[in-house]
């Protein structure tokens, strides 16, 4: 089991509440997945920059300084905000690989990187997790959540979903992927690489790598139906909206609701109680093998 | 003069044991239930007449096991409602999830709109009827009861049927294995007329399609056996 949540607003009043919303939501799928929760932010984004957001298990020590240091390894100017063990770097497009590359170098977790996307995730119930973070007080224009109960590797910060394979781009997922192992070897020898023994990393790694060949977003998660075996409900987010696919048998839950206001995603209706105006929502239960996504 | 038991101050638990302990005493009661945010197990077990309405949508397993008792959702219902029911009523105006009605033995599963996945699934005796689509795989195994779908069933309807009887108005996009057309005949006009009326259905018997066992699969067939 696992629980997935998801909030794409469709008016800029409600984006300082989204954190609040996403939060509820995702405290609510507990015990669909207790072992550990993370999230995907979507907020503002600064013309020309890249956020980076890295953990680390002794942030005292490892955050300390590390906006200068990365300034002087990239020759950049450099901003940190520290959110418990995760912090966002904000720093030019130009010099992320290479940022990236120094700060991995010095042991630091890459959580995902992009002009909008910030990801916090970490091992303990989601409450707690949402705590940390102060994921309440975050704003955006949409979000995608995720409670774990794991299955096909360890409880570990790199464990938890969401995974980022590419600039904005994330994936949560309800399920099991069978030919992970496969598609990875695959995917390495077209130079795309994963960095947990994941196999939802696997399936975000897949879809970056469509995209980056030039498929539409919509076309990736079609190609998720043929390419990936096992069973999955995939939320996945972009700079612009999120999409949702699920696999063909589709025994994973998965439920939508719309209002002028907001979609929403949720494993279980229960997740969207709280939400405003849910009593006159449009909800319904995606279909099987059937891609959905918004964008903005 | 009906209860109502409010969920935003009573717990799950206490609710369903309130329900349980009023089915029991086969008093006839109505009860209302307000806010049930999407609850898991809401009103299962219930043994005896009663009348329950729940005003809001429900979660996993609403209504399961149910015997006797009248069970009213006015939302949509999670995966697995009416799982194993045994007799009464149960009617969703909402949606329902996958595997409504699974293993039924008995008794009327309403669903006013459309009813996903395996809806069905196993069934053995009790009587469904979808006034919306379906999805894939419903009535997988089913043995028994019938299944009555007024508009359009997804992929592999009916894969290994037993004895159920399916009657769809609509489209079916494909039938599983053994599950063949049959001849609609005055008995089964009238098997389906019974029902109609009784879901409130607004559809006439002889719009129906009738779907059932080819009954290949009862027996091992030895001309297979290198296939194997």
């Amino acid at each position: 089991m696992c629980g997935i949540v998801g909030l794409f607003l469709k008016k800029d009043e409600l984006r300082p509440q989204l954190g609040d919303l996403l939060t509820d939501m995702l405290i609510t799928m507990t015990d669909r997945g207790p072992d550990s929760a993370g999230i995907a932010i979507y907020g503002d984004e600064a013309e020309g920059s890249v956020k980076i957001t890295v953990q680390s298990d002794t942030p005292d020590e490892a955050f300390a300084d590390l906006d200068a240091a990365v300034c002087a390894a990239v020759d950049a100017p450099v901003t940190i905000k520290v959110v418990d063990t995760h912090a966002v770097l904000t720093l030019p497009e130009a010099v992320e690989k290479d940022a990236i590359a120094f700060l991995e170098e010095k042991g630091l977790r890459i959580m995902g990187s992009g002009a909008s996307m910030e990801i916090y995730k970490e091992v303990g119930l989601p409450k707690d997790v949402a705590a940390r973070f102060g994921l309440r007080e975050m704003g955006g224009s949409h979000g995608i959540g995720h409670t774990r109960m794991a299955t096909e590797s360890a409880v570990t910060t790199m464990g938890a979903h969401p995974f980022s394979t590419a600039d904005d781009q994330c994936l949560v997922h309800n399920g099991s992927l069978s030919n992970h192992n496969q598609m990875r070897r695959k995917l390495a020898k077209k130079g795309v690489f994963t960095r947990s023994e994941n196999d939802t990393e696997v399936g975000a790694a897949y879809i970056s790598s469509r995209i980056a060949d030039g498929a539409s977003l919509g076309e990736a998660l079609e190609g998720t139906l043929e390419d990936l075996d096992g069973f999955f409900t995939f939320v996945t987010g972009t700079k612009n909206g999120f999409g949702v696919v699920r696999d063909p048998i589709a025994c994973k839950p998965a439920v939508m609701a719309e209002t002028e206001d907001y979609v929403a995603f949720a494993s279980e209706y229960r997740a969207f109680a709280d939400l405003p105006g849910i009593e006159t929502a449009r909800v319904w239960e995606p279909e099987p093998a059937t891609v959905y996504f918004w964008e903005r | 003069m009906s209860t109502t038991l409010d969920m935003t101050t009573t717990e799950l638990r206490e609710v369903n044991s309130t329900l349980q302990s009023a089915a029991k005493a086969h008093a006839n009661e109505d009860y209302v239930i307000t806010n049930p945010r999407g609850s898991h197990a809401m009103a299962c077990g219930l043994d005896g007449p009663l009348s329950v309405v729940v005003k809001g949508s429900t979660g996993y397993y609403c209504a399961g096991m149910n015997k006797e008792a009248t069970v009213t959702v006015e939302g949509s219902a999670g995966p697995g409602v009416a799982e194993n029911m045994m007799s009464g009523v149960v009617t969703i105006e909402g949606d329902a999830s996958q595997y409504a009605g699974a293993t039924g033995h008995g008794g009327l599963l309403n669903i006013k709109g459309n009813a996903s996945s395996r809806c069905g699934i196993s069934m053995k005796g009790i009587d469904i009827v979808v006034h919306g689509n379906i999805g894939h795989m419903s009535a997988f195994m089913a043995q028994k009861g019938n299944l009555v779908v007024l508009g359009d069933a997804g992929d592999a309807l009916g894969d290994s049927l037993y004895e159920a009887r399916l009657f769809v108005r609509g489209n079916v996009k494909s039938l599983g294995a053994d599950c063949i057309e049959k001849e609609m005949r005055p008995e089964h006009i009238e098997i389906l007329k019974e029902l109609l009326e009784k879901a409130g259905a607004d559809a006439k018997p002889e719009e129906f399609k009738r779907y059932g066992s080819a009954r290949k699969l009862y027996n091992f067939n030895i001309d297979h056996a290198d296939e194997y």
